[in-house]
Order: C-alpha cells, then sequence, then structure tokens
C-alpha cells in the first residue's frame, strides 16, 4: 500500500490509536536539536505501516553522555533501533567556533565524533543506528566561490557526509537517514521553518516532518524484511506511448519519437531495477507475438526480453494473470508492484489483490519517472552480487517449470535435473547474502530470526554454534546460496536448529529432504544425540508448519520437535553433495 | 474577513489539534486555561493558522499573544 500524503497531525493521532496487534519495534530518538516532533511523527507513520513503534525520546543534547554511559536510560530501555539526529544548523555553530586555520579538519574531527558515538553504541547494545545526515546550508560567506575553498562551510559539510557514507559502509549496524536527498526534493524553504528552530529548537518543519518520518519507517520495514521484489508491468502507454497492436512498431513513442524521451527514461530506471535484483515482469492485454516484438526488434527500446523475467500476454483478466505470475515466481504478493497507465486494470487489480501495491501513476507519462521515484518504493537493507543475477535465475526457473510438465512421475524429472549441492559453514565472502537470506525470507523461515551482517560474523566465529549454508546448482543453472542453518548448542547432547530458512525458488525438488539429512549427519559428526527443531508462527510461513514432523522428527509439544540421529532414518532426495 | 468569523475558524483549528471537538473557547481565552495547549502545541497551532490563513506571523509576534482575542486581531490585521 502506498503511504503518503500524510500530515503531522493525522500521524499524531495515529499514535493515540490501538496498535496491541503489531509487532513491536523499540527505537529511541535523540539529537542536538529537540525531537519530540519527530518522535511523533515517526511513531504515527509507523501505525500505517501495521508497526507498534514505541518510542523513547531522550532530551535534546545528550547524544554524548546517553551512548557513553552504559547504564544510561538509552541503554536501559534497550532499543532495537538508536536514531541520531544532528543539524546542519549546530554544525554550523560548531564550525565557527573552529579556528581558522582548523577547519581544514572540520569535517575530519566531526566525523571522528559521530564514529565514536557509533562505537560506543556497537559495544554497549546490538541496535541498529540511523544517522540522519547533514542538509546542504551554504553560509554565503563566499559565495560560489566557497565550491573553489577547501576550508568553506559548505566544503566540510559535503565531506562529512561522504565520509559518513564511508563509515556507513564499513559499520554494517549503521544506515544513513538522507535527509540531504529530501530537502533536495522539497527545498530548504519548506524544510525549515524559523519559528520551530528559534522557538522549539527543531530543524524539521512540521510540513516535511511526515516526509522524513515515512524515510525513517521505510529503513525499519526493509530492514524487517518487507521488500518490493517484483514489478508487473503493463505496456501500451505504460512502457511506451500508443498502442502496439493498433499503431504498430513503427508508431509506438519510444526514443526519439513524440514523448518517446519519457518512455525512454522510464525504461531505462526500470532497468537499473533489475540490475539491482527486482524482478520484471510483463503482463499485458496483447497478442503475445505483437507484444514482444518491440521487445527484440525495436531499435530504441531499453528493455529487451532477457530483462523480463515472465512475459505474460493475452486475453486473460490481470488479476488470474498477476496471480498466476505470483504462483510460478513464488514471491509473497506484498512484494509486487503493479504498474498500468489504465485506472480501471489499476482498481481491479487493487480491490481483488489486497496485498499488492498499485501506484496510482500521474495522467502525463512525462511525470511517471518523478512520481514513482518519490515514493520511495525500493527501500533494502542490504546489497549483495547475488542480487544482479536474479533475472537469469528465474528464467531457467521458468525453463523447469516447462520441463516439469513432460515428465511423468516427479522423480524422473528431479534425476533429470542433474542436482548438486554445495554445503559449508559461514565463511567471509556469504555473510552479506546470508544476512540478506534472514532479512528477506518470510515464506520458508522456521523461525523467522532477522540477522545483521554483524551478527551473522559474530555467529559463524562463536564455537557455541554450527552454521552451514546450502548452494543448488543444476543442468539449467546455478541457484548460488539457497538456504541456511544455524544450528545452537544447547548442551553436550543437544543441538537446536536456531534458524532454518530457504529460499522459495527451490522448493519441491528434494532440497528439504537433502537439508535435514544434513542437519543430522552434522549432529553425527560432531557427538550429538539430539537435535530440536522449532516452528514460530508468523502471517507468512504457514508452508512450514509441519515440514518438521513430514521429515521424520518427532513431535514433542507447543511446535517443538526432536530427532534422535541413532535411530533416524536418511529422507530420499536426489540431490548429490 | 472579521474578528468573530477568525474566532470561529481558530476555534476549529484548536479543536483539531487539541483532539477537543467540544472546545469552546472567547476572546478572553488564555493558552494555560486550555487543556494540552502547551508550548509545543502552540507551534502547531501557530504553523496551522499561517497555512489555512496564508499569512505569517513574526517571531516576536507569537509568544506575545495575551489571548485568544490578541491572537484574532493579529490575524485580521495580517489579512489586511
Amino acid at each position: 500500500m502506498i503511504k503518503n500524503g500524510k500530515t503531522f497531525l493525522e500521524l499524531k493521532k495515529n499514535c493515540k490509536k490501538d496498535k496491541g496487534n503489531f509487532p513491536e519495534i523499540k527505537i529511541t530518538v535523540m539529537g542536538d536539536c529537540a525531537t519530540q516532533f519527530l518522535s511523533k511523527a515517526i511513531e504515527g507513520y509507523a501505525y500505517e505501516y501495521g508497526i507498534n513503534l514505541n518510542v523513547l525520546d531522550v532530551d535534546y543534547n545528550q547524544i554524548a553522555s546517553q551512548v557513553m554511559d552504559n547504564h544510561s536510560e538509552v541503554y536501559e530501555f534497550s532499543p532495537d533501533y538508536i536514531l541520531i539526529q544532528m543539524c546542519a544548523e549546530k554544525l554550523y555553530e560548531a564550525f565557527c567556533n573552529t579556528q581558522p586555520e582548523q577547519r581544514y579538519t572540520f569535517a575530519q574531527n566531526m566525523f571522528v565524533e559521530i564514529q565514536n558515538y557509533w562505537n560506543m553504541v556497537g559495544t554497549h547494545s546490538k541496535c541498529r543506528i540511523l544517522q540522519f545526515n547533514f542538509v546542504e546550508m551554504d553560509d554565503a560567506i563566499f559565495g560560489n566561490y566557497a565550491n573553489k575553498i577547501d576550508t568553506s562551510f559548505i566544503y566540510q559539510l559535503r565531506k562529512l557526509n561522504m565520509l559518513m557514507m564511508d563509515g556507513a559502509i564499513q559499520n554494517k549496524n549503521v544506515f544513513i537517514i538522507d535527509l540531504a536527498k529530501i530537502q533536495n526534493i522539497f527545498g530548504r524553504d519548506v524544510l525549515f521553518d524559523e519559528k520551530f528552530y528559534y522557538t522549539a529548537k527543531m530543524p524539521l518543519s512540521m510540513r516535511v516532518l511526515p516526509e522524513v518520518a515515512k524515510q525513517v519507517v521505510d529503513i525499519i520495514d526493509a530492514l524487517r524484511g518487507k521488500l518490493k521484489k517484483c514489478i508487473v508491468l503493463d505496456l501500451d502507454n505504460t512502457l511506451w506511448g500508443g498502442v502496439i497492436g493498433d499503431d504498430g512498431m513503427g508508431a509506438i513513442e519510444i526514443g526519439e519519437l513524440g514523448s518517446g524521451h519519457a518512455f525512454s527514461d522510464l525504461q531505462m530506471w526500470l532497468k537499473e531495477l533489475k540490475n539491482r535484483g527486482v524482478i520484471l515482469t510483463v503482463c499485458s492485454k496483447n497478442n503475445e507475438d505483437t507484444a514482444k516484438e518491440p521487445f527484440m526488434m525495436h531499435p530504441e527500446m531499453v528493455l529487451r526480453l532477457e530483462d523480463i523475467s515472465m512475459f505474460v500476454a493475452n486475453w486473460d483478466d490481470k488479476v488470474s494473470n498477476i496471480q498466476y505470475i505470483q504462483q510460478t515466481l513464488n514471491l509473497g504478493m506484498d512484494s509486487f508492484l503493479f504498474l498500468d497507465d489504465n485506472p480501471f486494470e489499476r482498481n481491479m487489480v487493487r480491490k481483488m489483490i489486497p496485498n499488492i501495491t498499485v501506484p496510482e501513476l500521474p495522467e502525463d507519462p512525462a511525470q511517471y519517472l518523478t512520481y514513482l521515484k518519490g515514493l520511495n518504493l525500493f527501500e533494502t537493507s542490504s546489497y549483495s552480487d547475488e542480487d544482479k543475477n536474479r533475472t537469469s535465475q528465474y528464467q531457467a526457473e521458468i525453463g523447469r517449470v516447462s520441463l516439469q510438465k513432460q515428465f511423468v512421475s516427479i522423480d524422473d524429472y528431479l534425476i533429470d535435473l542433474e542436482m548438486v549441492s554445495e554445503t559449508k559453514p559461514f565463511d567471509l565472502f556469504n555473510y552479506p547474502r546470508i544476512s540478506q537470506l534472514t532479512q528477506r525470507s518470510n515464506q520458508f523461515n522456521l523461525r523467522t530470526v532477522r540477522y545483521t551482517e554483524a551478527e551473522i560474523e559474530a555467529i559463524a566465529k562463536d564455537d557455541r554454534y554450527l552454521t552451514i549454508y546450502f548452494t543448488l546448482k543444476d543442468k539449467f543453472g546455478d541457484h548460488g546460496l539457497v538456504s541456511v542453518v544455524i544450528l545452537e548448542k544447547q548442551d553436550n547432547n543437544t543441538l537446536f536448529v536456531n534458524t532454518w530458512l530457504m529460499s522459495c525458488r527451490v522448493l519441491k525438488r528434494g532440497m528439504e529432504e537433502f537439508i535435514v539429512n544434513k542437519i543430522i549427519q552434522t549432529a553425527r559428526d560432531n557427538g550429538f544425540q539430539l537435535v530440536i527443531g522449532e516452528y514460530l508462527k508468523t502471517p507468512k510461513n504457514a508452508m512450514v508448519e509441519n515440514i518438521y514432523g513430514k521429515l521424520g522428527f518427532e513431535s514433542i509439544g507447543n511446535d517443538k520437535y526432536k530427532a534422535d540421529v541413532t535411530t533416524f532414518i536418511d529422507n530420499k532426495t536426489y540431490i548429490k553433495e | 474577513m472579521n474578528k468573530e468569523k477568525v474566532l470561529e475558524a481558530v476555534t476549529e483549528i484548536l479543536a483539531d489539534i487539541l483532539d477537543d471537538e467540544s472546545i469552546v473557547v472567547t476572546y478572553s481565552t488564555i493558552a494555560s486555561d486550555v487543556e494540552n495547549w502547551d508550548s509545543l502545541a502552540h507551534l502547531q497551532i501557530i504553523t496551522t493558522i499561517e497555512s489555512k490563513f496564508n499569512i505569517r506571523f513574526s517571531l516576536g509576534e507569537i509568544n506575545n499573544f495575551a489571548d485568544v482575542g490578541e491572537l484574532c486581531d493579529s490575524i485580521v490585521k495580517h489579512l489586511g
């Protein structure tokens, strides 16, 4: 669902509503300026996303003392997140109080201080840090010439923002809230209200607070695994101007023709998303051959057939087609985005498929891109090399689905796939991917514990845990790392399956069986007698509710299962190690 | 707009921000008489009045209204 255009007052009223059924997330908000309104706005926005955000708002100017004292109210609160707002106005005061000869290193010194806060938080807690960057604010002392002076305020401010980006790359628990970007969109006049600042020490206006709160909650939402993974695209008047079936390939607007440039830019953006790992699919009311022609033949099309994971062009209704796409790709409907210029189609899809996101596109195609970018739909919490190859993986998957139809028995089909899985303990190169899987996997996830990269690394190095990751290859291609298992040593005899998740792309081909066999084997090899598994129910993981029972474990009540390694009989699988 | 109409509009804004539909204010009402009308609520009220009437108070004005009557007078004056 798109959440936009909320007023501060609406958000404030949300804070009073009943959030009893929502999952609770705790956040501490602090700053070198007053943060009460920001806290309210964030709490109110979280309600829109179905999150019960428990906010501790700390009095202003207490960042250093709070993060240094390990008994401070911040740590006592044990938040999941600490948000730090430092404002450009205060930064300028510090700059003016710096001797001119020391201004060369102003940004560097400020960054050391900020990094110090991050390190302190990292020492005393496990929470994630949301850090505002600085809005651009020129002091008009040198005019544009400030760009040619390395001791000017704007030079040092921009440098500090860059240093913070570098710092966030290094520190896996730090996430930057790009306030400078928000000011670029809305402008300084909207963002800053002198009255708010001079009477209440608040650097953000009432008008911009909901926009800032949205960015904060978008990050939190992405970190709990709510990500957009697939776009379903209409064609006529969405990807190009005109109607391919009526106008023909020579007359559709793309590239130089008519308003084609706007459509080209939209396609370029979509292609970037595809390169980042978002799946592109087509759902169009057209004859398939006609619809595919521009993707194959038109010289100015940016998107090509190989960019599209599934191409569905027929005369059925879009709701059925989207459901078909979703079932084939096996992704949650709430990770789907549907783009269509036609209000009828949008409304029908919205009505029939409640979880899908359907942006209300502007009338003028020239505004599509600006509008879509403004929605910040593709917030993410990690990025790994594997994201880049996702489209070819899904295309291979669809090849597999067609192959499935030709075999009489499922066993014949599985044997013919020639599947090989590699199993290894977590290693340095895979921490990002493993962390990402714990953030993203919702359906095949037994306990849905989310881990940051730093936490994965800590577990990998901790001898109280045994870790295994699984890759899968078959004759059609490499799926890469598809499953993660974390085994926790409960005592000398017992291993507890702390985490077991698997990519739904590799369902129903013996991978689950193979993994369970491997878990038992690992227990045997390390001298454990018992393996305990647990299923923690979430709204999305019903598919694995009975999986331990099906794969040879014995129920011991409370959604817990045990297996004795001496009596356990290996499950049948056609996957080789 | 006359002062009476302004009071009506201000009352509506107060009801919305202070979340009290049955609020009654007169020209002689002062902030401390009204539940929840604290300094932060005051900022919200001022900002909302500014955008509703498309006017701008100065920093000096906003903390020196003696009562609602003075606030209404100031709005009328700004409206010209």
